[in-house]
């Protein structure tokens, strides 16, 4: 073992001083980053304590540069994981690798890696922790820029599907290819080309050079781009005669002028049943188109997504987070106020209509409205509503499931809506004053989070309205105070419920917390529940440690409409990150 | 389990040759391509500031101590030029899903910094990030001098000390 790693680390340093400059010794960085947590018994909210009564997610992360040389390894614990976790993180080991060498034309990276192409409607190989997501892709990437402008990307690999003592990779694999091009940067390269071949050969009337100069500098700015991505995973269905290889390619516009921009992708995929579409034969097809202008002071963004079987894995039969090639981005607020990000968080649909506005305005400091420091209003409304699709004719072709076209839209099918406004005003120098109310319809048949005292799911929909005051005292240069207030009412699901939280800093290393949910307006007197919660946190420089007692309630935990399910849970947790 | 400790005593290896002579202050940023809000690509090896601080800001629209941090320096932000000649660049991890809101919001705040999209945080991850906000202060030649992992107010005033550290020195 000593011998093999004695020649891997003589390869590396030997490939990273080939590359280096010779006085360039190369340097070492990382991150080490934990969740420990406790569980003890509660019956009251159905908190269940697993075997092994704690639990830890731990990683650690080793970079090491040298030049355009670069290479690192990340080392994963789940012994076991959280409570929660996706089931498929087991053990101890290495979960992520890679080496890498980049110099201005290409980058070569082979190993793990993490890519996206355009809004990731095609390919997404991202990591997000807190939710248990790691689909990188196991292979090797080529990326060139042939001139200024223009990037291609090529890809090529298995993609992870789990953790258990060491990295999962699945039977199939994906490849994939993606170009982006700036039209007003490529001009403005062969701009400087012609000047340059001018300046050897002296000739005068430099027409072609005029007019890419113009392109080059024109308020428009234009980009291009597509990408085509391909997953191969092998046909053992005994029924089914099912498509080993399914493509699927994009098409992206961007436009910008000043202060207005609009971006479009159009996606295709076809046909690629699996356990998400319930083995249909009907091809994918999604469009995506942001419109927006902003000036100083103001901002106004308009959004448009249209999905249809757009659910994209390596692998047929997984579900939840697991093997996703592709991502289907929520269009809607991510909210961080607990009431509002625990209790009613949307949760994705891979065929929707989706709508959203968004507004900010600040109102000038010194004005009568403003204040002496100015005031922010923001404004959002988000909605989502079903496709238009109808049953294909029994017979004629029962396998290919429905029939939709693009656009095709239902809005009285709504799934979630929310319109939020908050106001954020800073009093004087010592006051800070946020004011938020949002207001919810949740389509609990579409998003099956909401259960009732029994642990049923409720059914219809859920009606909800949010107040949030958040008031925040600077004491003194370095110790502020702040206090949440929040309420939530509904004449559906639990009812009404409030949340209260203090948080007091004392910078720059100590945090003290206590926060209160409590369900007051529950029909049974005996679930009339306060989850109260208490952290403390010792910050130096990049050092962060956080410590926990208390009720957590169970729910759908989400971040940018994805989400993983978290079971009630009362106990001692411990989290702690530094970066070096 | 023999090949992680394969491999991890062969990283170990290659990291401890190297560091022996490698001081505190040589570490720079890594070299990743970023996006501007005109939807522009640009390197990290070109940002520069004539030889004076820099200071590099993870942030998201989604979270509210980075917009809190954002907010509280460009109230100092014109002092802190004057006096230092520092330069701020904010970096948003935001994906897909709200990185359309980010130029409306850091115009609608009117913040002066000079600003790029992150969206599959290739660079965050490439700088080590767990969570933002995730601050790093670099002297004048690039090497980070100081970093500071989330924000409660008054954490300005450790980071405008550690600046003004760099200029006198």
């Amino acid at each position: 073992m000593l011998k093999k790693a004695a020649l891997i680390s003589a390869g590396l340093f030997m490939f990273s001083t080939a590359f280096a400059q010779p006085d360039d010794p190369g340097q070492i960085h990382g991150n080490v980053n934990f969740t420990f947590q406790q569980y003890g018994e509660d019956t009251l909210i159905n908190a269940v304590v697993p075997p092994s009564e704690t639990a830890i997610n731990a990683y650690t992360n080793l970079i090491y540069t040298r030049g355009k040389f670069s290479t690192g390894v990340r080392f994963e614990s789940y012994l076991n994981a959280l409570q929660g976790y996706p089931p498929n993180f087991v053990g101890n080991g290495i979960g992520y690798r890679y080496a890498s060498y980049k110099d201005d034309f290409a980058e070569i990276t082979i190993g793990n890696i993490y890519e996206q192409f355009g809004s990731g409607l095609t390919m997404r190989a991202w990591e997000d922790r807190t939710l248990g997501i790691d689909n990188s892709i196991d292979g090797a990437r080529l990326k060139i820029k042939p001139f200024k402008g223009l990037i291609l990307t090529g890809v090529y690999g298995k993609v992870r599907v789990g953790f258990n003592n060491g990295l999962v990779n699945s039977q199939g694999f994906i490849k994939g290819i993606n170009g982006e091009l700036s039209i007003n940067e490529a001009f403005g390269a062969l701009y400087d080309k012609q000047m340059e071949s001018l300046e050897n050969n002296d000739i005068d009337t430099p027409l072609k050079a005029t007019f890419a100069k113009r392109i080059s500098e024109m308020p428009l700015k234009i980009g291009l781009g597509g990408s085509f991505v391909s997953k191969y995973q092998k046909d053992e269905d005994p029924a089914l005669i099912l498509p080993e290889n399914v493509g699927t390619w994009s098409y992206r516009l961007n436009l910008q002028r000043k202060g207005i921009f609009w971006k479009n992708e159009y996606v295709y995929k076809i046909n690629d049943p699996s356990t998400d579409n319930r083995f249909v034969y009907k091809p994918g097809e999604a469009f995506l188109s942001t419109l927006g202008y902003s000036t100083k002071g103001f901002g106004l963004v308009l959004e448009y997504k249209y999905t249809d079987n757009m659910s994209y894995r390596i692998d047929r039969g997984q579900q939840l987070t697991i093997g996703t090639i592709n991502f289907l981005p929520a269009l809607t607020r991510p909210h961080t106020y607990n009431l509002a990000a625990t209790l009613y968080p949307y949760n994705v649909q891979f065929s929707e209509v989706a709508y959203q506005a968004n507004l900010s305005y600040k109102i000038k400091r010194g004005s009568k409205l403003g204040g002496r420091y100015g005031t922010t209003i923001a404004v959002n409304y988000a909605l989502a509503t079903s496709i238009d699709s109808t049953a294909t004719i029994s017979n004629s072709n029962p396998l290919y499931g429905y029939n939709a076209d693009l656009f095709g839209q239902r809005l009285e099918d709504v799934f979630f809506q929310d319109f939020n406004v908050t106001i954020t005003r800073k009093l004087n120098k010592k006051n800070k004053l946020k004011l938020s109310y949002i207001n919810f319809v949740y389509n609990n048949d579409v998003n099956q989070s909401a259960r009732d005292n029994l642990g049923n799911e409720v059914h219809g929909n859920i009606y909800a309205h949010i107040g949030v005051i958040d008031w925040e005292h600077k004491l003194n240069k370095k110790n502020s105070i702040r206090m949440e207030l929040q309420n939530l009412t509904t004449e559906e699901h639990l009812g009404d419920w409030a949340t209260a939280v203090i948080e007091f800093t004392r910078s720059p290393h100590w945090f003290f917390a206590v926060m209160d949910q409590y369900n007051y307006g529950n029909e049974d007197p005996e679930r009339k529940i306060h989850y109260l919660l208490g952290s403390v946190g010792y910050i130096k420089d990049a050092h962060r440690l956080t410590m926990s007692y208390g009720r957590q309630r169970e729910g759908l935990f989400c971040v940018g409409g994805v989400c993983r399910t978290v079971p009630a849970s009362n106990g001692f947790t411990v989290t702690y990150s530094t970066t070096f | 389990m023999k090949k992680i400790f394969t491999l991890f005593i062969a990283l170990a290896t290659v990291g401890f040759a190297s560091a022996q002579t490698m001081d505190e202050a040589n570490s720079k940023l890594p070299s990743i391509d970023l996006k501007t809000l005109d939807g522009e690509t640009v390197n990290t090896s070109t940002f520069s500031n004539d030889g004076n601080p820099i200071v590099v800001s993870f942030w998201a629209t989604w979270c509210a101590p980075c917009k809190k941090e954002l907010s509280t320096i460009h109230e100092l932000y014109p002092d802190w030029q004057d006096e230092t000649g520092v330069k701020l660049i904010a970096i948003s991890i935001d994906n897909t899903r709200s990185s359309s809101r980010v130029k409306p919001y850091v115009d609608t705040e009117g913040w002066e910094y000079e600003c790029f999209l992150d969206e599959n945080s290739d660079f965050f991850r490439a700088m080590n990030g767990v969570t933002p906000p995730l601050t790093f202060l670099m002297d004048g030649e690039g090497n980070i001098v100081y970093t500071h992992n989330g924000y409660s107010s008054g954490d300005e005033d450790e980071l405008y000390e550690k600046i003004l550290e760099l200029v006198e020195e």
